[in-house]
């Protein structure tokens, strides 16, 4: 149905107040997603490190602490895992690259939804500062673990330090951040299928918009779980009903009123929406992958349609695979034999991706720029975690293996990052795009491999001591004599952590300082590469094509075209003998 | 690069021919919000559903008369408000504005009153001891789902009520356009389709044998 005029198209603001802080444009919200997600990942990595060295030197005095209580140790893995998850992997690659980057490549002039593109960013900034501020509120962080378990999460401060007024603010946090996430899903949805510019089929939209709208896709549905599940556990807490709780808990000798429910509840919602949150987080990445694998091995996406199906098949078994988290909940050997089928199924679209980005280098000319490493360690980081992945999907080996730190090796190559490579490249290779400057490559050479071997350094071991049998979760190890026989390789680990978050200093140093003296981005195209970015000054201007829209007349990677003039032919340009741009309803 | 970037007259889509989702983008984005929020009922109605099939004695204690028949009255409020949203919504796009706004006051004097007669069952449940923790009839989960449920969807109607009265507000002063008012009536339709669960599965189900 046709409408008015475009609803998207607004003037560009005046005053420092609404072009930088309250901005509607979907490139500065993009930024502040991304800077918003920089802030957290150190607060993130202070905690971890924070951990570390409790882990090697239980009886340090540490700054903030002093001597840690094993109370503590577990609140700062609690907020370590929940600024990590939910505002660093969930916020930088989605919100933050794709609101600046989804309109541009689809030929946008804003996301269509400007205003609520701004809410979503304030609610998530909001929701940041109230999960903050449970370190500083009586009783301190809560100690539940980022998947809030119950009954431990839903009791009160009767069951430990931090589960009172500081698990209370977990959870309207994450509440408020669900909504903020919906918001955003929403957006990308419409923007995505509405505001595509002449020509921009479904299967000409560069990977990352295909990766993007199908995370929002996994978002809209997950989190409307997420939301529903943190009312009835607010609800548990404060209005004293009892979804969550069962009856005849007592809790440090208090019969608690409480009779009925059931945690396993709490579980079931928690991983229905978790799992696919694992997605929120990696497929960006993914998508990033792909891209920057096309361009800087001069080559076409090998199998991009494909790549766009498993894709799809990834974000659709993703949401029927919880029940691999739960395992060791007593479930039924039936229904864990059904989830771990699916699970192992999610192998074959992995595989596919990943056969296609070998097959995307082959026979390629690689430029190994800073960017094309962190994809190419992108690639790595996904094989070794999703490998480990396999071993977790089967009930028999997962019920050893699950309360140790295999499982933190695992998810953490995987999920982390996996994911914070993807930020990484993409990162690199935007940034003369973002900020009209280049970061330093010889910096960034220095970060990505200091990054990578350190990475792996910390958390391959983990995935021994893991099968040796080292539980996780523990703060210290000191009373377990066969733990102590671990500790050099604690030690290891706690060294490699700190020399990786050294390198992320190097990062940053590199980010502020090319922000005002890298070497100016003369060229629109430095990369040459395809899409509709790339035809853009950097930074690009307010409505991104000047009030002229561009028309699309072919894939996304046409890299290499036999005949063509350049070994790369953008999406705008017209001709070939291939036509005009009319075959658009394939 | 001026040969093959076009100015696109204001109005225009992607214009790539046949488009099986050639919809408005308010719609289309009202649409996912419906998705979304049926995502969030459905786990309340999950939850309820799996306490209500665990717990042996699930209180049945609302008897025909007068609860159930006080509940039907309310069903009809909210029925019959649909019907006057679907007469709004088609004078809006004969462009009648007086008419439109007329339907929508009438749709928000029925969803308000939908809203009363619920706060009044509210209350006198409340005043025979029904609380989110404890109710006299059996296990305290009875008093949380019915509590949860009916209070989540109340909130809705509340919403609801407000949005549509921004709504007449803004097309009665030709702000809004009929496809506002169409987006809104999405919102309500879905609001009255989740009641349409929520009464068997609440009252219906729990009506006491006599």
């Amino acid at each position: 149905m046709a409408t008015e005029a475009h609803p998207v198209v607004h003037e560009a603001p005046k005053g420092f107040l609404w072009k930088y802080i309250f901005s509607v444009d979907h490139k500065v919200i993009g930024i502040q997603y991304y800077l918003l997600a920089l802030v957290a990942v150190f607060v993130g990595i202070f905690l971890s490190l924070l951990m570390r060295l409790h882990l090697v030197w239980p009886s340090a005095e540490l700054p903030f602490f002093g001597k840690m209580t094993p109370e503590q140790y577990l609140a700062l893995m609690t907020m370590h895992g929940t600024i990590m998850v939910f505002f660093v992997l969930t916020t930088a690659p989605q919100s933050g690259f794709g609101n600046y980057f989804l309109p541009i490549q689809i030929g946008a002039p804003d996301m269509a939804f400007p205003r609520l593109n701004m809410l979503s960013f304030w609610f998530t900034f909001l929701a940041f500062v109230v999960l903050v501020a449970a370190f500083f509120v009586t009783g301190g962080a809560p100690i539940s673990g980022w998947t809030a378990y119950v009954p431990l999460s839903a009791v009160g401060e009767i069951a430990g330090s931090g589960l009172g007024l500081g698990q209370s603010l977990w959870i309207i946090s994450i509440a408020i951040f669900a909504g903020a996430s919906l918001m955003g899903a929403l957006n990308f949805i419409t923007t995505t299928l509405d505001l595509r510019t002449k020509g921009m089929s479904l299967f000409r939209m560069p990977l990352t918009v295909w990766a993007w709208f199908i995370t929002a896709i996994l978002a809209l549905l997950a989190f409307a779980v997420l939301l529903a599940a943190g009312i009835l556990l607010l609800l548990d807490r404060h209005a004293g009903t009892s979804f969550f709780i069962p009856g005849g808990l007592v809790i440090t000798g208090k019969l608690l009123p409480h009779q009925g429910g059931s945690p396993l509840l709490w579980q079931h919602l928690f991983w229905f929406f978790g799992h696919p949150e694992v997605y929120i987080s990696i497929l960006p990445g993914m998508g990033v992958t792909s891209h920057i694998l096309a361009t800087f091995a001069r080559k076409p996406v090998f199998g991009y349609r494909a790549m766009v199906y498993a894709i799809c098949a990834i974000a659709l078994l993703g949401l029927s695979v919880w029940g691999h988290h739960m395992f060791t909940s007593g479930m039924s050997p039936y229904s864990a034999f059904a989830f771990s089928l699916l699970t192992m199924s999610i192998g074959v679209p992995s595989a596919i991706k990943t056969f296609n980005w070998l097959g995307t280098l082959w026979g390629g000319q690689i430029r190994f720029t800073v960017a094309m490493l962190f994809a190419l360690g992108f690639v790595s980081l996904f094989v070794t975690g999703g490998l480990s992945g396999l071993f977790l999907a089967q009930p028999a080996v997962d019920l050893p293996l699950h309360d140790t730190y295999f499982v933190v090796g695992h998810f953490h190559l995987i999920m982390g990052v996996a994911a914070i490579f993807g930020i990484f490249a993409a990162t690199y290779y935007w940034f003369p795009k973002m900020f009209g400057r280049f970061l330093s490559e010889p910096l960034g050479k220095a970060h990505f491999w200091l990054t990578f071997i350190g990475v792996y350094a910390i958390f391959m071991p983990m995935h021994f001591i893991g099968l040796s049998g080292h539980p996780r979760r523990y703060s210290e190890t000191t009373a377990v004599p066969f733990l102590g026989e671990l500790d050099p390789v604690h030690y290891f680990m706690t060294m490699a952590a700190f020399m990786t978050a050294a390198a992320q200093l190097i990062f940053v140093f590199n980010f502020f300082w090319s922000l005002w003296r890298g070497k100016k981005a003369v060229e629109l195209n430095p990369w040459e590469a395809t899409t509709l970015e790339w035809t853009v000054p950097s930074p690009p201007p307010h409505d991104n094509f000047l009030g002229r829209y561009p028309v699309i007349y072919r894939g996304p990677y046409e890299y290499s075209v036999p005949g063509a003039e350049k070994d790369f032919v953008p999406q705008h340009l017209p001709g070939d003998g291939r036509g005009p741009g009319a075959s658009a309803s394939q | 690069m001026a040969d093959h970037v076009e100015a696109v007259a204001t109005g225009s889509r992607w214009g790539g021919g046949v488009a099986p989702y050639a919809i408005g983008s308010k719609k289309l984005g009202m649409w996912l919000f419906i998705v979304s929020d049926s995502l969030t009922f459905s786990v309340l109605i999950l939850v309820y559903a799996y306490l209500r099939l665990a717990t042996p004695d699930w209180p049945t204690p609302f008897p025909f008369s007068p609860s159930i028949i006080f509940a039907s009255v309310m069903t009809f409020c909210l029925l019959s408000s649909s019907v006057t949203m679907v007469l709004a919504v088609a004078a809006a796009h004969r462009q009648e504005h007086l008419r439109t706004v007329l339907w929508l006051l009438a749709t928000m004097i029925l969803g308000s009153a939908f809203l009363v007669l619920h706060v009044t069952e509210w209350s006198h449940l409340i005043h025979e001891g029904v609380k989110p923790f404890e109710n006299p009839w059996g296990t305290p989960l009875f008093g949380g789902t019915f509590f949860g449920l009916t209070g989540m969807h109340m909130l809705h109607v509340t919403i609801g009520v407000i949005y549509l009265g921004i709504i007449a507000f803004g097309f009665g002063r030709r702000k809004f356009s009929s496809e506002d008012v169409e987006v809104s009536g999405l919102y309500w339709h879905f609001v009255d389709l989740v009641w349409m669960f929520l009464f068997p599965l609440i009252y219906l189900m729990s009506v006491k044998p006599s």
